[in-house]
């Protein structure tokens, strides 16, 4: 017979207990320490600082640990920790120009000043499992210096910018809207999309800009810039009157160069669109302005094709991979008083027809 | 000297719960329109209340501009303010509270809300000799039948409500009490 | 307590942004005042609006209760009892007379809730308009210009297909006869009590909404002359305590289907059954424990 399920506590107790046992795994392989996830799972480390909204390397890596792998999981737990944390003050703007390049390359110029900077990328590895891998403990051979260059490297746009080929992007010191402070207020503005994007799921931005390359949307981009390196972060101290460098970040910035618009009394220009995340998120970062060019549809003077990527509600609403995998597996929480008035009411809907139809039947008979 | 030290005391010795008694009697005065709570824990400079200053301390801060009318918009007032609170001090119409008496009060400058924004309005905190449930009829939501309040005016409310959705909500404070009125509640003389 | 976090884990300054959203929702009833929704170390869909309201409303004194699907056992409830117990170290019960604050998920307590009780709804979608029109740029105009002809039209369209209103959950309420409202999943069969002596106040955390109802303000169910609201319930008593006036889960005993009811208010149908109410199969439920 019927006892109604009690035990809620207890289950919950041992979920945890027993996801503990498996995120260790077999306790004959070594434990994973927190410094060999963040040495030999960069990527990894990078993409959850970056949707994290949060840079601390080691916390990353420790959420990783953590959530088994699951970079959504670790990103929930690093945004999680990140609101609890107090603000001591706001950097000024990072200067993409004093960035010490790691990688830089452009698509529109065979050579720029400063140089083309292939760095540590996938772009050319033939995607053979490498089996040598597997055996540990091989030492790598190390990768040849270069000096450092000491002075900016200069954007490529800029070169553009001289000639007036590109549209100009006025400087603005307003600051912007902080998502994670304000209600989302739509219509939005671009900084504010600017910071969506940043930390938005790199899955959906990635599909977003492919869909515009598939011509939903579509905006011609080449990638006038992409460069990931360090750069300096400064924050004005009142007590000091001047800026002192806090430390150094890595980034990824993108900048594309898009199809001109122009009118009949405007000289035609190219255009832009911007990417921009913490750590090494390259893919992430094309994507993001491949997105920022679409949604600039009004801004420039272009027609609303319907495509997703011009919507910008559409975007900025499900960007967002925490908000959406929350509410996506709630649905697993029990729902069963809503499917209980469901039940009751197509019960009786069908009650009703049938009841309908007897008394049709019946004056058919008749 | 003396200012310095007036506006260093009357803050919270323990903000997490004395907030949290405080905003639990400023949410059932709003939720109950005529009702009269008790609520102390602040203390700025004077004319202001006990009850006006726990307020300030319980809803106030960076984030909310506030304007300081009549004897209350006091130096020793703005030093309080600025080093507990923290407020933006405002002129009316860029308020979303303002504190004073209800004469001082340039009740037609201050923003009451949008058609797609009626919360963006101003909360007034109105400084009072005395509360009492006599006076003026209240009834909507909050109130089972009827209740009173010795608000300052009657006309003023009346066109207030007739504003639904826009509109003022209003704190009344004397001493340590605290009663409120929101816009939804309907006036009688 | 935990020493780490703030007493009801949010800090003062987050607490003091939801505090004012919840004024502005109790003067404007049925309004969904904008907030600025934290992250919370639970998933958003959990219950982080509902939690996040409980957090700024809460105080030390408190006696918490928390429910879902009517039941203090269900495992979202267990976990957001504990995550207030552990945070902000207050007295807990299942008893909802004893309850001060009361957050639900999908139910309203079967007892009247006095006037120094306080409802707080766990909201999944705010937006009574959303289903029927996606964009919050168009449902924030409908609400500004009170345009709720397309819930109408909705739910006459499903009188013409149906021959009733087909929603059964969730159902729309119209409050003070401005703002047209969510008032979360709960079976409509609750809607009737949301006129009530307590404080209602709804948070949708990932939607960044809170809104309120203060005490006896006026809620009404949508509907036509000639289709009145019906807050209808399974036509059957508690097989457990009897009652007659309850919300019933449904339970499948057997791989036959065979189904028993019981009072989805699990706290309501033990203080009945205590109180020497029976049904059906209370008798063999009681040879089950002592067996």
């Amino acid at each position: 017979m019927y006892v109604a399920v009690k035990g809620g506590e207890r289950a919950i107790d041992n979920a945890h207990t027993w996801l503990a046992e498996e995120r260790r795994g077999d306790l004959d392989v070594a434990e994973l320490s927190i410094a060999q996830i963040r040495e030999q799972l960069k990527l990894a480390v990078t993409r959850v600082m970056a949707e994290g909204s949060l840079y601390d390397p080691d916390l990353a890596a420790l959420a990783i640990k953590q959530a088994r792998g699951d970079l959504i999981e670790a990103i929930f737990l690093i945004r999680a920790y990140r609101t609890t944390l107090p603000r001591f003050g706001v950097s000024n703007p990072i200067d993409t120009a004093d960035m010490t390049c790691d990688r830089r390359v452009s698509a529109t110029y065979k050579d720029v000043p400063g140089g083309q900077v292939l760095g540590p990328t996938f772009d050319y590895t033939h995607r053979l499992l490498d089996f040598a891998l597997a055996a540990e403990g091989e030492a790598p051979v190390p990768a040849p210096k270069a000096e450092p260059r000491r002075e900016p490297t200069p954007h490529v746009t800029e070169f553009l910018n001289k000639e007036g080929l590109i549209q100009g992007e006025a400087p603005n010191d307003e600051t912007p809207p902080d998502l994670t402070r304000e209600p989302i207020k739509l219509p939005g503005t671009r900084p504010l999309r600017l910071q969506s994007l940043a930390r938005g799921d790199e899955g959906f931005v990635l599909s977003m800009a492919y869909s515009t390359q598939r011509g939903y949307g579509r905006n011609h981009p080449f990638v006038g810039e992409l460069r990931i390196g360090q750069v300096p972060v400064e924050m004005e101290i009142p007590e000091l009157g001047f800026s002192i460098e806090i430390g150094e970040i890595e980034v990824t910035e993108c900048e594309t160069v898009n199809q001109f618009t122009g009118s009949k009394t405007e000289p035609p220009q190219f255009t832009r669109g911007y990417g921009l995340t913490l750590g090494m998120c390259e893919r992430k970062a094309i994507s993001m302005a491949l997105v920022d060019r679409a949604l600039r549809w009004e801004e420039l003077g272009e027609d609303n094709v319907g495509a997703p990527a011009q919507d910008e509600e559409f975007v900025l609403m499900h960007s967002d991979n925490i908000q959406a995998s929350g509410f996506l597996e709630h649905i697993k929480l029990p729902h069963y008083v809503d499917f209980q008035s469901e039940l009751e009411l197509i019960r009786k809907i069908r009650r009703e027809v049938a009841q309908a139809q007897t008394e049709q039947t019946q004056e058919a008979a008749e | 000297m003396a200012f310095e030290m007036q506006a260093l005391q009357g803050g919270f010795d323990d903000p997490p719960r004395q907030a949290s008694f405080a905003f639990r009697a400023a949410m059932m005065a709003m939720a109950r329109p005529g009702d009269i709570q008790h609520i102390h824990g602040g203390a700025a400079p004077a004319p202001c209340s006990a009850a006006a200053a726990t307020l300030l301390l319980t809803l106030c801060d960076r984030e909310t501009p506030l304007c300081l009318v009549g004897n209350h918009d006091t130096d020793a007032m703005r030093d309080w303010v600025n080093f507990h609170i923290g407020a933006p001090i405002v002129s009316a119409c860029d308020a979303q509270f303002v504190l004073g008496r209800w004469t001082a009060v340039p009740l037609s400058d201050l923003p009451i809300g949008t058609p797609d924004y009626p919360d963006r309005s101003a909360t007034v905190i109105v400084e009072m000799d005395e509360l009492s449930q006599t006076g003026a009829g209240l009834s909507g939501p909050g109130i089972k039948d009827r209740a009173s309040l010795n608000l300052p005016d009657i006309a003023f409310f009346q066109d207030n409500n007739a504003l639904f959705p826009l509109g003022l909500d209003f704190y009344f404070c004397a001493g340590d009490q605290l009663a409120a009125l929101p816009r939804s509640t309907k006036v009688e003389g | 307590m935990s020493q780490d976090y703030n007493f009801a884990y949010l800090d003062e300054q987050t607490k003091r942004m939801i505090r004012r959203a919840i004024l502005k929702g109790l003067a404007i009833p049925g309004y969904q005042v904008p907030f600025a929704s934290r992250e919370m170390p639970m998933p958003y869909g959990w219950g982080t609006g509902g939690v996040q309201v409980s957090a700024a409303t809460l105080t030390p004194d408190d006696t918490m209760k928390v429910i879902d699907q009517g039941a203090d056992d269900t495992t979202n409830a267990v976990s957001i009892r504990k995550f207030f117990q552990k945070t902000a170290d207050i007295d807990v019960t299942e008893e909802t007379s004893k309850a001060t604050v009361i957050q639900t998920r999908h139910r309203i307590p079967e007892e009247d809730l006095r006037e120094d009780q306080i409802l707080v709804y766990q909201v999944p979608i705010p937006e009574p308009l959303r289903f029927l029109e996606p964009r919050e740029t168009e449902t924030r105009k409908m609400h500004a210009l009170e345009e709720y002809g397309l819930m109408h039209v909705k739910l006459y369209e499903d009188i013409a297909r149906h021959g009733n209103i087909a929603t059964a959950y969730a159902y729309p309420v119209k409050v003070e006869g401005r703002y047209v409202m969510d008032p979360s999943p709960i079976p409509k069969f609750d809607n009737p009590k949301m006129e009530m002596a307590g404080i209602q106040l709804f948070g949708a955390g990932r939607e960044q909404r809170i809104y309120a109802l203060p005490p006896y303000t006026q809620v009404v169910s949508l509907d036509f002359d000639d289709h009145p609201f019906d807050p209808s319930k399974a036509d059957a008593p508690c097989d457990l305590c009897g009652a007659t006036h309850t919300y019933l889960d449904e339970v499948i005993m057997d791989d036959a289907g065979t189904a028993m009811f019981v009072c989805s208010d699990t706290d309501y149908c033990r203080s009945r059954r205590e109180a020497g109410h029976t049904g059906a199969q209370s008798a063999a439920q009681l040879h089950e424990v002592n067996a």
